[in-house]
């Protein structure tokens, strides 16, 4: 952190745009091992030009990449996590939640945006991997419902990329009922035809998968994400069955009839603008 | 019954094989030990009392899968009449971690599903210990669906370990049937009501367990993940199972302090095993009162509380 950094006082700091690649002119590919120049990485939608693997992107990256340039209000921001059970492990949560705010500049696990894609009126959200394992606690369960509410009252589509471990642990029941939460908006929004999409990435299981991430009107998801109900390590703890080959990847699921389709991330906006456009019954929105 | 006890209950289990000791010594003897069986009965009575007041989450956890503790079969047996058992998906197979049908509650119609463990060996595996695949939550859907059409109360009994995490339920979309039923639950044109009666496993016991209102036993238990799960993850040791149990307030009584849950049902002393009958009767009392609340609202006026409800879950602040 240089000296600039640490005099601007931390609300302003959390405006920037963070990244998930390191610092640094070169980075490498966690899939290949190519070494890659980080510009040109980023040119290309943090997908490995070499090998197109999707690295992880956090949650603001991933929706300034989604949005027009420039738009993007944030819903709920001022929300933040309690710690209503005080629970303590091997740490306290607030300490773990104090931990991943620093880390992230996120107050939580999910960012919630309104803003414009090729022009036409959004709600997107996105979670926040590295801010624990992006799990669904209140906050993330209340911002997805304030992000529902503004698609439905302004009948405009609703996005939602996942990434997430499932529930969190730290808030026991409360985590659970957001699963009922954010399917209840989503019921809302389904029967006053308001289209939602979900953007499934690497990797989204447990009460996320079990929820809102599995009710789209369309279910999308990255190149080889990592999406189930029960980790690939749980099954194969629990029930000693081998695993199949790719088994719980994207490529599976669509397979398995779970989803529509892949699109790849460097081609995510415009096919979501199509599709969009498409179930809104608006005009093509891209061209000229 | 031959009453299977737990590890906490080991003093209990040593007066009651003491009575049992001379009941049998009283059985061909001229000696008289009425008294003294009546005394170590109280006593034992006590004991338990004690025992049963100060009881930890883990311990309770152990009651929830006790077992002898009375499963969904054992209860509607006994609290519904006409009771007709539906099956299938109508699409894959009949999965028996899922039992429901058409009932009468106090001669009111219903619909009621619930969990079934199973009891002997095979019935376990028959019923895969109460861990529904796909289809078991399709079968519920569809059987709630058909209430929804035919204007029938809907009351679910929760009781299973988790959703099955195996290979062939993650290939016919596990995420997709629980996620569906949370969703066309919420909006689900008829009352609901569930009962946790032993465990409450996360995402596969809310599968069935959206409700208008929502009502545990008191030995029961209801959490986001099982205790060993929580404890493996976030202590490393599924050894921790019983910090993580503490921690998580999964008992019914943390619950409701903290206003998850409607309203905690008492169990006998000793827990709900001990005394099925009696449990049945405060159960189906409790559904009786609760449906019969619930069918003076309006479908609009109750959708809309359903719905309030389900967005009220959940504690943040905002600044």
């Amino acid at each position: 952190m240089n000296w600039f950094d640490k005099l601007m006082p931390s609300r302003i700091k959390t405006q920037r745009r963070r990244r998930s690649v390191p610092e640094g002119i070169w980075s490498k590919c966690a899939e290949c091992g190519s070494v890659l120049y980080r510009a040109e990485v980023e040119r290309n939608s943090y997908v490995c030009p070499k090998c197109d693997y999707h690295m992880r992107v956090d949650a603001r990256t991933r929706l300034s990449m989604f949005f027009d340039e420039g738009s993007g209000t944030e819903i709920g921001e001022r929300l933040a996590p309690e710690d209503p059970l005080r629970f303590k492990d091997s740490r306290r949560y607030r300490d773990r939640l104090t931990q991943a705010q620093k880390e992230t500049g996120e107050k939580d696990a999910f960012v919630a945006m309104s803003g414009e894609l090729f022009g036409m009126p959004v709600v997107a959200c996105a979670f926040e991997f590295r801010f624990m394992g992006g799990s669904m606690g209140s906050v993330a369960g209340e911002r997805f419902a304030r992000a529902g509410n503004l698609a439905l009252s302004r009948r405009i589509p609703l996005v939602c990329f996942s990434a997430s471990g499932g529930a969190r642990m730290q808030e026991a029941l409360f985590s659970l009922m957001q699963m009922s939460k954010t399917s209840a908006i989503l019921a809302k929004l389904s029967a006053a035809g308001v289209p939602y999409v979900s953007v499934l990435t690497d990797p989204t299981t447990g009460g996320v998968s079990a929820s809102l991430a599995m009710l789209g009107d369309l279910n999308v998801a990255e190149p080889k994400a990592l999406i189930g109900f029960a980790g690939p390590r749980v099954i194969q703890q629990t029930v000693g069955e081998t695993l199949p080959e790719g088994f719980q990847r994207s490529e599976f699921l669509v397979e398995h009839g779970a989803l529509d389709m892949i699109i790849d991330r460097r081609e995510m906006r415009e096919r979501l603008a199509s599709l969009l456009a498409i179930l809104t019954r608006q005009s093509h929105p891209i061209g000229d | 019954m031959d009453l299977n006890f737990l590890d906490f209950e080991r003093p209990i289990a040593e007066l009651e094989a003491k009575i049992d000791e001379l009941r049998f010594v009283g059985d061909d003897s001229v000696v008289n030990l009425t008294e003294e069986i009546a005394r170590l009965r109280s006593k034992s009575e006590s004991l338990t009392r004690s025992i049963f007041s100060n009881l930890s989450a883990w311990q309770i956890a152990q009651l929830a899968r006790h077992p002898q503790r009375p499963h969904s079969s054992d209860y509607i047996q006994r609290i519904f009449s006409n009771f007709e058992e539906l099956h299938g998906d109508r699409t894959y197979a009949d999965d028996p971690a899922v039992i429901g049908g058409l009932a009468r509650l106090e001669g009111q119609p219903v619909v009621v599903i619930g969990h079934e463990k199973g009891r002997d060996t095979k019935a376990k595996v028959k019923h895969n210990f109460g861990m529904p695949k796909p289809e078991g939550y399709r079968k519920a859907l569809r059987l709630m669906e058909m209430a929804a059409r035919f204007r029938l109360p809907v009351v679910t009994l929760i009781d299973t370990p988790g959703a099955y995490p195996g290979v062939g339920a993650e290939e016919r979309g596990q995420s997709e049937a629980i996620a569906r039923n949370l969703a066309e639950m919420a909006e689900l044109r008829t009352p609901i009501v569930s009962a946790v009666i032993g465990e409450g496993g996360s995402g596969g016991a809310l599968a069935i367990g959206v409700a208008d209102r929502l009502v545990m036993l008191q030995y029961s238990i209801y959490s986001v993940i099982s205790p060993e799960g929580c404890a493996s993850i976030l202590w490393k040791s599924a050894d921790r199972a019983e910090d993580a149990a503490e921690a998580m307030g999964i008992t019914a009584d943390r619950l409701r302090q903290l206003k998850l849950v409607d309203e905690v049902l008492k169990e006998p002393l000793g827990g709900a095993h001990r005394d099925i009958d009696a449990t049945a009767q405060v159960l189906k009392n409790a559904l009786i009162a609760h449906l019969d609340g619930l069918t003076r609202l309006s479908l609009d006026e109750l959708l809309d509380a359903r719905y309030q409800k389900l967005m009220s879950f959940g504690r943040y602040k905002e600044d």
